[in-house]
């Protein structure tokens, strides 16, 4: 048998309880070559020290959960190999951007409010009744959004935008492209209400396209594409309103 | 966030394709400069090219072209980023289809100038 092999990993901890501030502690993990970041976490949680906390929950790149700055990199923790380091050290903080609620897990509720303002879900175009039966969508209607569909609520992208770092308020990526998602729906009717926010002072111009949220998204959603996009949409709106009987107002 | 953009290469190179945005400011004055003197007579014209022709005027030149090549070479990296997308025969256009496609045309467009005005110098 080959001799174990061993990785130092650094975790950025903060207790609340008992830290005025966020410290940094080196654990020496051995590791398998099929070992995740995520299970060198585990390892530490379960052989050095129990209170370490972190999110995770499906370990297959799908729930979203376990996204941590890796190397300073926005990473999911159970995508990411142990091996791929190996000999370096590997340093996991929580995610950049967002308030450290407990060692490795971040204060989403910013986000979740910023989800809900973009109202994600369909507002009908034209109401129909159960007998008139159900919304038709072609195949090419279908194609319009399905790249938006997939974004798995993991926040990489917001650790990864230098903007939302500098102002907190700003919609984002993920929020704007499921915005976008719905937006681009054949069967929504929603765009007006939803541009008014992405137009708005927290909206798409906060972006001075970067570009590296839709580098670091794990599912390709290219949420910076979406934001880009209702640059454009949103100064139609705003020259067209003159065109408009009432320039636009309701 | 001081220093935020050191941290990641990819934020290096957005701070430096965002500041070689300057040296395109920079050569458009130069031009509008030119373009003053011309105005003001033939003898203010042949003092702005003697200008022109000087060594330090030719090394700022060079520096000009390395940055605005930078400068558009990354420009148009981020086209699939920031542009609706294209389709073409209901299919998507690949976004590295897009960024080469601009590429070219740009080279094209240089090489098409530099052969127009060198041309007319002849
Ligand atoms: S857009 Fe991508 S990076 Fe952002 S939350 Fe969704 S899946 Fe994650
Ligand atoms: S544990 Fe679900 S995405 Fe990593």
């Amino acid at each position: 048998m080959s001799e174990q092999k061993v990785i130092e990993i650094e975790v950025l901890r903060y207790l609340p309880e008992s830290d005025q501030a966020p410290r940094s502690e080196v654990y020496k993990v051995p590791f398998t070559d099929d070992m995740s970041v995520l299970q060198g976490a585990q390892y530490i949680k379960d052989h050095f020290d129990g209170s370490l906390t972190f999110r995770w929950s499906c370990r297959m790149a799908i729930c979203g959960s376990c996204g941590m700055m890796i190397n300073g990199i926005p990473k999911l923790s159970c995508e990411t190999f142990i091996r791929d380091y190996y000999p370096n050290r590997i340093t996991i903080e929580a995610l950049a951007n967002f308030p450290i609620e407990k060692d490795l897990v971040v204060d989403l509720s910013g986000f979740i409010e910023k989800l809900e303002a973009i109202q994600p879900y369909i507002i009908p175009k034209e109401p129909r009744t159960v007998e008139q039966g159900e919304y038709i969508q072609t195949p090419a209607q279908f194609a319009e959004y399905i790249q938006f569909t997939s974004c798995i609520n993991c926040t990489l992208c917001y650790a990864a935008c230098p903007q939302v770092g500098l102002n907190p308020e700003f919609i984002g990526p993920a929020a704007i492209a499921l915005a976008h998602r719905y937006n681009m729906d054949s069967r929504d009717g929603g765009q007006a209400q939803r541009m008014e926010l992405l137009a708005s002072e927290d909206g798409v111009y906060n972006c001075s396209a970067v570009g590296y949220c839709s580098e670091v998204c794990p599912k390709h959603v290219d949420p910076g594409n979406a934001v880009n996009i209702n640059k454009i949409n949103a100064a139609k709106d705003y020259f067209l309103r003159f065109l408009s009987p009432k320039g636009g107002a309701k | 966030m001081d220093g935020w953009w050191k941290k990641n290469p990819f934020y290096v190179e957005y701070m430096v394709h965002e500041a070689t945005a300057l040296f395109v400011a920079a050569y458009a004055i130069v031009l509008l400069v030119g373009l003053v003197r011309l105005g003001q007579g033939l003898e203010a014209w042949t003092g702005w090219l003697e200008a022109m022709k000087s060594p330090l005027s030719i090394v700022f030149h060079l520096a000009l072209l390395v940055a605005i090549a930078y400068h558009a070479l990354t420009w148009f990296k981020l086209f699939p980023l920031t542009m609706p997308p294209i389709v073409v025969n209901g299919k998507r256009v690949e976004p590295n289809v897009v960024v080469s496609t601009g590429w070219t045309a740009a080279i094209i467009a240089s090489l098409a100038l530099l052969g127009i005005v060198w041309r007319i110098a002849a």
